[in-house]
């Protein structure tokens, strides 16, 4: 190769990166580098994850037996509260986007830094405390009200410590995901790189976006929500229980109009990933770029208006039913131009089939089946035999395991070699997709046949019948603990001394983070680049695998 | 980059700010990047209220007579006081902004100095309300049980009603909506004592402002929900 | 990999506006024009209009939100998208007030129904 290539290739190993650029704990605990925090972020969601997992496992080998196996009824409770309360608001939610959207958007957009970075160190400090608070949840006797803590029961007078230390921690952790939106949408607008205009951003951008409207303007409701949760059990204000004059149902209007909303901040940056990784490993432009792009906005925008189907048996009125139920299956439609994008994007392409490629295949099954099942649900007749029985938690562990969670490793196995300069061991990555994928079927497909069996969702026992399923469910349940042990253990194998080193563009892409190094110097870019065509593979060739690709122009100076 | 964002980029360049963050191009960059984030947090607030306002609209709307009843333990003449204060603040906020584009440094403390006073004035008029109520009995939810002392102050139109039983539930609305207000307000005290402290030293002037001029805004919005607020509750018709 | 030559960005690195002052004139203008409101809307609740009171006073207090936010706030002078931003706010906050209340006003008529039926618990 020319010495220009050589260059272009080399890793920078020998170089200062931004993981080297200053030691010691104070440097990256008051750091304002985007990377640093979102490697911090992906460090505590990570511990977080592995905290509600432990929850669900305590949950899926307490059902193997129908009488409970293993703890009291009351600990079920919390247990499986716990385990929905830490997933969703330390997991799910702040995951993709505080983890992989902090390091990557600065890049993909051509900037040194987010707009406001001591704002978002700030973002990082209150989700640590947030976290710190559910924990202490746990410490001071936990929390058996399920993660969506209704009133009137979450807001008994007998209720203890545990409920006010959560809602403080929702609240914090909410504050947080509001001021990460703000520093993503600003950062969009002002500081792309020049001639990237609004249609030349990476789709993963359009999703960040997306979900930047939905943290801005749904949370705050679900803090003033858990701030009047907060008073009323301390002061008996009458709000929402009715001993005292208020309205539980209201609390449930408060509550959905932000956790239906939250759950299009989990899946739009999860599509976005999506969106990046099947045209790099199809060697093909995405499909239909502009309606993917536009389908996103559409999804946040509807994502609004359909809250009620979470309300369905609650008590609301009969207008709302029907007005929630049509609502709700207009959402479904820009989620399908996005799967009928994807799917064409690999028509005629050719398929690389890595790990990041194979957990966007497991995504487009599990999504599939788990947006379909939502319409069962958003449709009112068919939704009121199946609420609160295990077909709910069957589609919605399908929507956030099955497409979130897995979207979140293919993304990382993806940027893997940027974050840290390493590659990952495919074998290793691909044992784990594969792992995943069938633990993952195992556990919540046989959930849906006992949901339409009948058996309720929040019981500490079950009906005997529904036995065999169980039991296949909690198997498939440390099934995919072992494929995601695999892929945590590829990972942090590749960080040893020995470790492959990864080139500045392993995988051929034409983001604009692919021409910064692996890992990237501190401000990202020795040279401020212009915008490209983000996916345009013609100006790209393959050097070697351990080289990677560089662009042909460059190669040829 | 287009004519005038190079031209201001080669200006900030040759002779940089202190206050020109590193990744940000230029102060003009820097200052319209600052304020939509501004915005966007303001907008997060509009939402934020939105959830009292609901509680407002739902128990107003289900319980009218009780809300009509229970405005009159609210002096309207403290109410419109306030919104006097808080619209003068708020012109004050509005004139800093001015004052600090234009150099003018002593218009820019005088401005400040105002907003703040301006802005105790509003919480001590609180205090006075909130005291009067407190001691007369008047609580939040459970905790309201008027003394016979303010049932003889009421007009004679809500003297003759007996005492609802729910109410309580108002004043679980007015305490936390004027509270949190009350909040608001005094955090802005605490960012106006911070720009005070930073323009005393000559932070601000035409090249960089955008301080003043995000605090102003966060103090606007301030004053909005108050717009919202002295109507909804002290004005029961 | 190469770069797009394509019209100048409008939103590239900053596309500053030069900085709009506020005059006096307009300021003081502002300040009057809501003093001004502030009385009309005490005097009008002293008015029985019936169920229009709410309505006048919500009309003044979005007129008087609406000039506050153009001229305190410029937003007469600035860039459309903060305009958006905070018109999308209101918005959703609007559809968030409007669709519960009147939810709520819809089953009041079932609870009643079942307060008659189901025996109240001794306080």
């Amino acid at each position: 190769m020319t010495p220009a290539e050589a260059a272009l290739a080399a890793p920078a190993v020998a170089g200062e990166s931004y993981l080297t650029h200053r030691r010691g704990v104070r440097s990256w605990l008051f750091t304002l580098d985007h990377k640093r925090i979102g490697i911090m972020y992906l460090a505590l969601i990570s511990a977080c994850l592995l905290l509600g997992g432990v929850f669900a496992l305590v949950v899926r080998l307490h059902l193997w037996s129908p009488g409970g196996a293993l703890v009291s009824n009351d600990s079920y409770n919390k247990m499986f509260t716990l385990h929905g309360a830490v997933m969703i608001f330390l997991f799910v939610i702040p995951g993709i986007p505080s983890a992989l959207g902090n390091f990557v958007l600065p890049l993909q957009v051509g900037a040194k830094d987010v707009a406001f970075p001591r704002v978002n160190l700030l973002s990082f400090w209150l989700f640590c405390a947030g976290a710190v608070l559910f924990v202490a949840t746990l410490v001071a006797g936990g929390l058996d009200t399920g993660w969506t803590l209704y009133p009137p029961y979450s807001l008994e007078s007998s209720r203890g410590l545990g409920i006010l230390l959560a809602l403080s921690g929702v609240f914090l952790a909410g504050f947080s995901s509001i001021l990460t939106g703000v520093n993503f949408i600003a950062t969009i607008h002002r500081m792309r790189a020049p001639g990237m205009g609004w249609f030349d951003l990476p789709l993963f951008l359009w999703a960040l976006y997306a979900t930047g409207i939905i943290q801005i303007f749904a949370t705050p409701v679900l803090g003033i929500t858990v701030a009047l949760g907060f008073l009323e059990r301390l002061f008996h204000l009458g709000i929402f229980m009715p001993e005292y004059g208020g309205d539980p149902v209201l609390f449930q209007h408060f509550f959905w109009f932000y956790s239906h909303p939250a759950v299009y901040i989990m899946i739009l940056p999860a599509m976005g990933i999506v969106s990046e990784v099947v045209s790099v490993f199809s060697r093909k432009p995405i499909f239909g770029y502009r309606f993917i792009a536009m389908s996103s906005i559409a999804i946040a925008v509807i994502g609004f208006f359909v809250w009620g189907h979470h309300m369905f048996v609650s008590g609301q009125s009969r207008w709302s039913n029907l007005v929630f139920s049509f609502l709700t299956l207009l959402v479904a439609i820009p989620s399908a131009i996005k799967t009928f994008n994807w799917l064409a994007t690999m028509y005629k392409g050719a398929i690389v089939l890595k790990t990041p490629m194979l957990y966007v295949l497991s995504f487009f099954a599990i999504f599939g089946v788990g947006g379909l099942t939502g319409l069962f649900l958003g449709a009112l007749a068919t939704d009121i035999p199946l609420h609160d029985t295990y077909f709910v938690v069957a589609h919605f562990h399908f929507v956030m395991v099955g497409a979130v969670m897995i979207a979140f490793l293919a993304g990382l196995h993806y940027w893997w070699p940027k974050l840290t300069g390493r590659m990952y061991d495919e074998r290793t990555g691909i044992a784990s997709a594969i792992l995943v994928f069938l633990g993952f079927n195992l556990t919540f497909i046989p959930q849906f046949l006992v949901g339409v069996a009948g058996m309720p969702r929040r019981y500490a026992t079950y009906a005997a019948r529904f036995q065999g399923m169980n039991r296949l469910s909690t198997v498939g349940a440390f099934v995919l603990t072992l494929g995601l042990g695999f892929a945590l253990y590829g990972l942090l194998a590749s960080l040893r001394r020995s470790g492959a080193r990864a080139p500045a563009n392993p995988w051929g892409a034409a983001t604009l983070e692919w021409s910064a190094a692996s890992p990237p110097i501190t401000e990202n870019f020795a040279v401020p680049p212009l915008g490209r065509r983000p996916y345009d593979y013609n100006g790209l060739r393959k050097v070697s695998d351990e080289a990677g690709w560089v662009g042909v122009e460059e190669g040829a100076r | 980059m287009s004519g005038d964002a190079a031209r201001e980029a080669r200006a900030d360049a040759a002779a940089p700010s202190p206050y020109l963050a590193h990744h940000f191009p230029s102060m003009a960059a820097q200052l319209e990047t600052s304020k939509l984030g501004l915005w966007l947090f303001l907008g997060s607030e509009v939402l934020f209220f939105s959830g009292l306002f609901t509680a407002y609209g739902v128990f107003r709307a289900n319980h009218w007579a009780l809300f009509h009843y229970a405005h009159h333990f609210l002096d309207w003449r403290m109410g419109a006081l306030n919104t006097v204060v808080l619209v003068s603040s708020n012109l004050t906020a509005a004139w800093s902004v001015r004052s600090a584009q234009l150099g003018d440094r002593r218009g820019l403390l005088r401005n400040l100095a105002l907003t703040l006073v301006l802005a105790s004035v509003f919480l001590v008029v609180k205090y006075f309300e909130y005291s009067h109520k407190l001691h007369n009995g008047v609580g939040w939810g459970a905790a309201c049980h008027p003394s016979a002392e303010i049932l003889a102050s009421l007009p004679d139109a809500a003297r003759a009603l007996p005492v609802p039983r729910d109410l309580g539930v108002f004043f679980s609305v007015y305490y936390v909506m004027t509270g949190l207000h009350g909040i608001h307000v005094l955090v802005g005290m605490g960012l106006y004592l911070w720009l005070l402290t930073r323009a005393s030293r000559g932070h601000f002037g035409a090249g960089y402002y955008v301080p003043v001029d995000a605090v102003a805004l966060y103090w606007h919005l301030v004053d909005l929900i108050w717009i919202f607020l002295f109507p909804l509750l002290y004005l029961i018709g | 990999m190469r770069p797009i030559v394509n019209q100048p960005s409008k939103h590239g690195a900053g596309e500053p506006a030069a900085p709009h002052v506020m005059s006096p004139r307009a300021l003081l203008g502002t300040a009057g024009a809501l003093l001004a409101l502030t009385a009309f809307t005490v005097a009008s609740s002293r008015v029985n209009l019936g169920e229009w009171n709410v309505v006048v006073a919500l009309a003044v207090a979005c007129t008087k939100a609406t000039l506050v936010a153009l001229f305190f706030m410029h937003l007469r002078y600035e860039s459309r998208v903060q305009a958006v931003v905070v018109g999308s706010a209101v918005l959703f906050a609007v559809l968030f007030v409007a669709f519960v209340v009147f939810d709520t006003t819809q089953y009041q008529p079932d609870i009643r129904e079942a307060a008659e039926r189901i025996p109240a618990k001794a306080p």
